[in-house]
């Protein structure tokens, strides 16, 4: 064995003198070599990077949390799978397994549910721009249409008579909770009783059957009050059917919007110290919707429709290093092999990215650009890492939400995706990209098949 | 043959701090960053710094050269060397 010692690239840090930080964190020099006990080395021989990595045991856990909080609230729990935010089958299916039922929001992601195996009478449907031919299926299937608009109302109304069925409708309701910008595009709205001018229009239909409330009330809300105001709301709607019609409700949907811990960029201190517990998020909503003057064995199922809180810290990214440069002020930068095509979240928050491998002590300021060949690339623009060098591997955490269905298919293609199983073994639950993948759904016109240069 | 040197007014610690004395700046090395400014105070040139860095650690020329010029233009921008 060689007596060598081990290589770390020569570093020269000039020291800054400045006001201390009292809220800083130390420097990233603990690796992050294992998800789910599977080192990280061998995902990525195994499967290529840049590679996101699924932790079946972190999605059950997040579930199971979830759903005894607010079990131990109030007596009626179900919780929705939020499609848009994760909708691959094998995450699905874990919230299947769950108990959790399917919130979609398009055709498409219906048809995935319906395919999944979930009966329609388990599927949530929102959205503002469901087809005729979206509702006519919704109504057959007994899914639960959550009305956007006027619209779509009269279509539900109009599909419902020529189908000669009973449609299980919602409104989806927007309404003041003291946040702005005020969330006003979905849904009719509650303080200027458009929400109940579409109840009354929906009472006096005989095809229409008014079995539950919704409202969603924001994304990455750190406010648990919004979330008591909006309920309040949706029982004084709700206190009003039974009042006014006698009528009482099977559901009463909150809809999602609940943080992960991910850093919002701009936000001054981490997620993990300012977002308010999952458990001050059940009081708020359980307290306020007890106080509905329903029977106790007439009180309507809390439906949630959570995404983000539970799936974001399910997921990795390992990607690795292909380049190290220097920028003109001196700065250290990196170009590693995961662009913001397939980390869309990059936008929206400062990720927590972590070293796969130990480092020295000394650490640089240091940022970091993905492959793509624009200068948007950027996945972080000054975070302390130690000493790197070109073939070294990064773990990105808290990618678990919207990264895997707003991803796009740009300069690169696509990569690998796996789940780490509950038993330890490592599934590939989506392909990598091709090129024919890619072209599959080109046609070139004949006159443009072929040229000389 | 590229022959570095360092400021007589650059002192340096065991522990790899370095004070300029002429404008009151600090820097910190890391390990390797040190031995091989000790070289260049030693005036050794360039290929004998890469020939001892290859023998002391676990590295290739190629690296060992690439990260070498990195750190010395890092010395030159921050006043700690001068080319001869």
């Amino acid at each position: 064995m060689s007596d060598k010692r081990r290589y770390e690239r020569p570093v020269v840090l000039k020291q800054q003198t400045g006001f201390m930080n009292k809220f800083g964190s130390g420097p990233l020099t603990h690796p992050k070599s294992e998800i789910d006990g599977i080192p990280v080395s061998e995902l990525a021989e195994r499967f290529g990077t840049p590679l996101f990595v699924i932790s079946e045991r972190r999605i059950r856990e997040n579930q199971r949390r979830a759903t005894r909080v607010f079990s131990t609230r109030y007596p009626a729990v179900r919780f929705a799978w939020s499609y848009k935010t994760n909708y691959l089958n094998a995450v699905c299916s874990v919230f299947h397994q769950e108990g959790s039922w399917a919130e979609v929001v398009s055709g498409f992601e219906y048809e995935k549910a319906r395919r999944l195996g979930v009966k329609g009478e388990h599927i949530i449907f929102n959205g503002p721009s469901k087809t005729k031919d979206d509702i006519r299926r919704a109504i057959k299937e007994g899914a639960a249409i959550h009305i956007d608009h006027f619209d779509e109302l009269y279509d539900v109304f109009e599909i419902s008579r020529e189908e000669d069925r009973t449609a299980r409708v919602a409104i989806r309701v927007n309404c003041d909770t003291g946040v702005y910008p005020k969330w006003d595009r979905f849904g009719f709205n509650f303080e200027n009783d458009e929400a109940k001018q579409a109840l009354r229009r929906i009472m006096t239909s005989d095809r229409l059957n008014p079995v539950g409330l919704h409202t969603h009330i924001g994304t990455y809300m750190m406010t648990t009050d919004s979330y008591k105001t909006a309920t309040d709301k949706l029982v004084e709607l709700a206190a009003w059917l039974k009042t006014e019609y006698g009528h009482t409700l099977e559901y009463i949907d909150i809809g999602g919007g609940f943080p992960s811990n991910n850093t919002l960029n701009g936000q001054y201190l981490p997620a993990e110290q300012i977002v308010p517990s999952i458990e001050e998020y059940a009081n708020a909503i359980s307290t306020a919707l007890l106080s509905l003057p329903y029977a106790k064995d007439e009180l309507p199922v809390l439906i949630l429709e959570t995404g983000r809180a539970l799936i974001d810290d399910a997921a990795s990214l390992i990607t690795t290093i292909l380049a190290l440069k220097r920028l003109s002020d001196g700065r250290r930068a990196l170009i590693i092999d995961a662009g913001v095509n397939i980390l869309i979240t990059r936008f929206w928050y400062k990720h927590k990215i972590t070293p796969a491998q130990p480092g020295g002590v000394m650490t640089e300021n240091t940022a970091i650009y993905g492959p793509l060949c624009m200068n948007i690339d950027c996945i972080a623009e000054n975070i302390v890492l130690p000493v790197m060098k070109k073939g070294d591997r990064l773990v990105i955490d808290y990618v678990g939400a919207y990264d895997m269905t707003q991803w796009m298919q740009f300069i690169t293609l696509r990569p690998n995706i796996v789940m780490v199983m509950e038993d330890g073994s490592v599934e590939l639950i989506r392909e990598s990209e091709n090129i024919e993948y890619l072209l599959e759904n080109e046609r070139i016109p004949e006159k443009l098949r072929s040229f000389s240069l | 043959m590229k022959i570095f040197e360092v400021p007589g007014y650059a002192a340096i610690s065991e522990t790899g701090f370095i004070f300029l004395g002429n404008t009151g700046e600090t820097f910190n090395l890391n390990e390797i960053g040190k031995e091989i400014y000790e070289l260049i105070k030693k005036k050794k040139p360039y290929d004998e710094i890469v020939s001892e860095i290859m023998n002391n650690y676990d590295s290739d020329q190629l690296t060992v050269e690439r990260d070498l010029d990195d750190f010395i233009n890092q010395l030159k921008s921050f006043g700690l060397v001068t080319e001869k």
